[in-house]
């Protein structure tokens, strides 16, 4: 654990810098603005062909996976602090990582078999 | 956060107080640490949002109305609106934290903190333009 630290160090302050930087953006957008009416959701043939161009593919890979690995490492260290739970360390990164490891894999797959 | 969770494993047994869970409701600074911390929580989510819209667009036009109708359902509606701030609160101490951690200098000259914050407000302005052009241009 103590070799691969800096990495998830990384990862985290990566992650928490791409969420800073345009989740309110988008949450703006898709979960508010367009489901409340100000705003018409975006035709899905003009989506589609958005999503499917590899720069855009490449940024959506980015927005979610490393926002991803940003929670894992904030969310560990809230259970181990907040909820005091220093017993389940070992338990709490494997999930904690693992979830996120799991949502770059999904993306990951979505992205590279979009058609 | 704490540097090394194990830190005390191979360590003696020493007295200490047992301190209560709910430790971050005694002081107004412990309790936005502890909302610091879980403005993570949303961030995960709407990151989980946005596969689920990547996976309606690959999968569809009705898959994709599908997506559209259940960003309308009510409980997500709350969800997103409490998710927005939370993401903005977010935003704002991740900046605000920048010039505390990393020191950058330019010519032997440490570049001031407004200097580092302002870049960082001004490439979020810029880049939330850019997303909301591309988006709604689509």
């Amino acid at each position: 654990m103590a070799r691969i630290t800096p990495l998830l160090w990384l990862l985290f302050s990566a992650g928490g810098t791409v969420a800073a930087l345009f989740f309110p953006i988008h949450l703006l957008l898709t979960g508010l603005a367009v489901p409340l009416g100000w705003l018409e959701a975006p035709r899905y043939d003009a989506m589609h062909r958005l999503v499917a161009h590899p720069v855009t593919r490449l940024y959506l890979f980015v927005l979610i996976s490393l926002p991803l690995f940003h929670w894992a490492h904030r969310f560990r260290y809230t259970l181990y602090d907040g909820l005091q739970l220093k017993h389940l360390t070992a338990l709490i990164a494997v999930l904690c990582y693992g979830a996120a490891l799991l949502g770059t894999a999904v993306a990951a797959y979505l992205l590279w078999t979009f058609a | 956060m704490s540097t090394d969770p194990a830190y005390t494993l191979y360590h003696p047994r020493w007295y200490r107080r047992r301190v209560s869970v709910w430790w971050w409701l005694r002081k107004r600074s412990y309790a936005w640490f502890v909302l610091r911390e879980l403005t993570s929580v949303f961030v995960a989510f709407f990151a989980v949002i946005l596969l689920s819209q990547v996976r309606a667009v690959g999968a569809g036009p009705e898959a994709y109305g599908g997506f559209l109708a259940r960003l309308g359902t009510p409980l997500l509606l709350a969800v997103d609106a409490v998710a927005f701030l939370l993401v903005l609160v977010h935003a704002i101490t991740w900046f605000n934290l920048t010039p505390k951690a990393m020191v950058v200098r330019l010519g032997g000259k440490r570049m001031p903190d407004w200097a580092i914050l302002g870049s960082n407000y001004a490439a979020w302005v810029v880049l939330s333009a850019v997303v909301a052009f591309v988006l709604l241009r689509a």
